[in-house]
This record gives C-alpha cells, structure tokens and sequence, in this order.
C-alpha cells in the first residue's frame, strides 16, 4: 500500500486509517460530524497527498490540455485555475480534475487518486502534439486547509498577501519558511480556503506550521470521511460515483465546464452538443429526504405508483442539516426542484425531493 | 475498550443484560467505535417474535449500513426511542442511555451460549 508523506504524523495523531485507491489514508481523527463541523466553522486541515499531479509543458501544451479538456482551456491566464473532465471517446468521463496555468507553455493537470493511472495513459494517447508530459504524482503532496478561517490563518505563514485571493486562483510562493510553495484557493468542501502543493521532503513541516498556526482558532485535522460529507452537503461531483466513464457531463450538469466555444475542440465535442441540443433521458440531480432515513449510492429511485425512475449516486446523513441528502441519476419527468421522488431502502420507501445543490450554504 | 463485566455479549458485538424474564440489548462499545458516528437507529420489528440470527434493525453510521441481529430469541417489548432523536447517544453511552432494545426471553437455555466478559473479550483480541 502506498503511504503519503504524512503518514507516520496521522498514526500518531490517532487517526483511523483505511486503504482509500491503494493509499493508507486517514478516514477519520476525532470523528466525521466533529471534524465536519469544524470545516464548516472553523478550518481544518486534510491531507490529499493521494491526488496525482501531471505537468503538461512546451509549445504544444495548450493544444494538448485543450483537446483533452471540456473546459475552455483558452479561457485560462497565468495564475488561474479552471474545473474540467476528460472525455473518454465515447461519452463518458475518464477523471475530472483541475488545470492550472503557470505560463502559456507549463500547465498543472490535478487528477484523482482512483485515476491516476488511466489517466496518465489517456493523456499520453492523445499526445500527438509532442507536449512535453511529466507524472508527478509520487514526488508532490498537497495539503487542503478549508474553512471559512483557513484564509486568515495561512496569511500568518506567509508574506505574500493569500488572505484576499480570488476563488480559483494560485501563487507560487515562500510558504512557512519553503520556497516555491503552490498556494491555491481551491478546494472541494463548500467552505473556502485553500489547497498547497509541496515536494514530499517538505510536508511535514508544513503540515505541523499549518497547525501550529491555527491552533489558536481550533483547527483540527480531517480525515476522508468527513471530506466525502463535505463536497456532498456542497453538491460537489465524486469521481466513481456520480461520474463515471458511462457518464456524460452534459447529465452530470457538468455543462458549464463543457464549452462549446469557438476553437475548443475537444474529444467528443459534436457528442456532447448534440446532447445538449436534444436532451439526456437521465440527468443528475440533488434531493433531501423528507423523512428520517439516509439514501445510499446504488438505492434505486422510484415513483409514487413503485416503477424505477432513477439511481442513487450518492447519500449520507448531512452533518449540517441532519437530514438525509444525495445525489440521483433521474429521468426527465423529475428534474424541476420539488418534484416528489421516492427512495427505496431496504424493505421500505421513503419520501424525497428534489433540490438543486448546495444543500448547505455556509 | 469498555466490556463491562455484568453482561453477557454476542459475536456480533451485542451486549446483553438479563433482568429476569426480559434483557436488554445494544451494542457494544467495541462496536461503535468501530462504526464511528451513528446517524440513524431504525427498529420497526416492536411486538414482534425474532429467532437467535433474525434482523431487529438496523444502525447506520455516516459511512455504513448494518443490521443488529438478535443475539437470542425473544419478542422486542420495548425500543429505546431517545434514539430516534439521538442515535448519538450508542456513541456517546452505548451500555446506559444507547441501549436499543428491550426483549421478552424465548428460551433461557439460549443464553448459556452467550460469551461472558472474558471470553467477548478474548474474540476482540483475537
């Protein structure tokens, strides 16, 4: 199992640790609804050194990381940070990740853990630009400090002002006492904050300088679990769950980082537009619960009368709300908020309704 | 690791207390560390007669669904119903207030299979 470089500091912190995609990770220190809570109010600290980073660099970068991108990669300046997914081909979704342009000619693709892999081959496959392509995923980790104080307490780490950052972009910066420190405000909770890519030799001192320096606010670190209940109360898509390589953005409602603009000609482009112009016959959609009960990924969904109108992609108990909440692949008829759908759980249904994410807004 | 030494325990990480002809069941403390924080207790099974192994409900933590089997036969006289308004409290109490529910005895000759504190103990330990 590979290990990140915090590993040894999350065993002594007491944290409870699981194998998450080939990775011993921590799942959860003091408890998920704590450390949840905490993010939501305070800040917290996690640890996502799992997640792969790839560089895409030279003259042909850009066309590159445009023709695998949905996103308007053009769209980019230096200093920016743009959401998209890679489209497999077919219709459906190798990973969703994030790219980020230092220059013109160097671009930062951030991947998930899961995909690492697949990933790296995909990209590699559609080279035919001769992009320089380095995996950098063994050498990199990357702290997420989220929180609607993690802005504030970073500042205390470094010169550079982070404090008042737009959403979605980054720095390269000398950060608690290290050099070329890529600060990014980013992040997957709903909350704020930031997320920081170092070498591997570094963080460690990092991480205990992040710490140190939100003690005095209660931060606390978080483990995957509370990070899973995170991006879900926000509405935030997992990779393996709510996109898939069976997925299309276009009912994933990830339309608005599939852009159809002049020039962006990416991997099945006249696929998803014709998607777009004809409709989907499911597309993903947010509910609650309106009665005590917690839909799970693959519940099926149904209608009043019992005949199946959707999937169950994702579900937990929101920490926040305490009510169940989860996302749906579901047919046309339901896609308008307050439209009554039925949960089926175990020997029972139970009432829901659907609701445009972010169930929480913090 | 809290395993009082009053009560009888099943492999399935349930405590047992007989109080007469009745006992009361929950989980133990073992188990919901294990489970990390309960969100839902659901017993729908009130007034009725389960075997030893039949589902009474189920607890679901913020990551995982499990059943709670009934560690002896009997007929479920009472649920703890705090918990519908406080599943925390298996968390937070899991031999006092995260009790979960009460049973009339089927046939006491079922409890001698039972683990004692020691041997309950022992399982954990492997």
């Amino acid at each position: 199992m590979k290990k990140t470089a915090l590993n040894a500091m999350h065993r002594q912190m007491g944290a409870k640790m699981v194998e998450f995609v080939g990775f011993d990770m921590p799942v959860q220190f003091e408890g998920i609804n704590i450390e949840h809570e905490t993010v939501r109010t305070k800040l917290g600290v996690f640890d996502v050194s799992h997640m792969g980073e790839f560089w895409a660099e030279g003259p042909n970068a850009f066309d590159l990381v445009q023709k695998v991108s949905t996103n308007d990669v053009s769209a980019l300046t230096d200093g920016k940070v743009q959401y998209s997914c890679f489209p497999n081909g077919n219709g459906g979704i190798v990973d969703d990740f994030l790219v980020y342009r230092f220059h013109e000619e160097k671009y930062l693709l951030v991947v998930n853990a899961s995909n690492i892999d697949k990933d790296w081959v995909h990209v590699n496959k559609h080279n035919d630009v001769s992009a320089q392509l380095s995996n950098a995923s063994d050498d990199i980790s990357q702290l997420a400090v989220q929180g609607p104080l993690a802005l504030k307490v970073m500042q205390k780490l470094t010169d550079e002002p982070v404090e008042d950052m737009e959403y979605y972009t980054f720095k390269v910066i000398e950060f608690a006492g290290v050099k070329d420190v890529v600060f990014s405000t980013t992040g997957y909770t709903g909350s704020g904050g930031c997320e920081i890519y170092m070498p591997n030799a570094d963080a460690e001192k990092i991480y205990k300088a992040v710490l140190e320096a939100g003690e005095e606010y209660g931060i606390k670190p978080i483990g995957l679990g509370a990070r899973d209940t995170l991006r879900l109360e926000s509405g935030f898509c997992l990779y393996g769950n709510d996109i898939n390589d069976n997925t299309s953005p276009i009912a994933a409602g990830l339309g608005w980082i599939t852009k159809f603009t002049d020039g962006n000609d990416f991997i099945d482009r006249e696929l998803f537009e014709a998607q777009k112009a004809n409709g989907v016959p499911r597309r993903l959609k947010g509910f609650v619960m309106q009665e005590r009960a917690i839909p799970r990924q693959h519940y099926e969904v149904v209608d009043a009368e019992g005949n199946v109108i959707g999937e169950v992609t994702s579900g937990t108990m929101s920490p926040m709300l305490k009510q169940g909440i989860g996302m749906a692949y579901l047919d046309r008829p339901y896609w308008k908020d307050g439209s009554e759908i039925f949960i089926k759980i175990r020997n029972k249904t139970a009432r829901a309704l659907v609701q445009r994410p972010p169930f929480y807004k913090g | 690791m809290n395993i009082p030494e009053n009560l009888l325990y099943s492999e399935d990480h349930e405590w047992l207390r007989v109080e007469g002809d009745e006992a009361v069941i929950g989980i133990t403390d073992f188990a919901q560390k294990e489970l990390g924080d309960i969100v839902y207790i659901e017993v729908e099974t009130l007034d009725e007669t389960l075997e030893k192994g039949d589902v009474f409900g189920t607890v679901e933590a913020v990551k995982t669904v499990s059943d709670l089997m009934m560690p002896l036969g009997g007929t479920v006289v009472e649920v703890n119903e705090s918990l519908g308004d406080e599943p925390e409290g298996v968390n937070k109490d899991p031999y006092g207030e995260g009790w979960i529910i009460k049973i009339k005895i089927g046939d006491t000759a079922e409890l001698d299979k039972l683990l004692d504190h020691a041997a309950y103990k022992a399982s954990i330990e492997g």
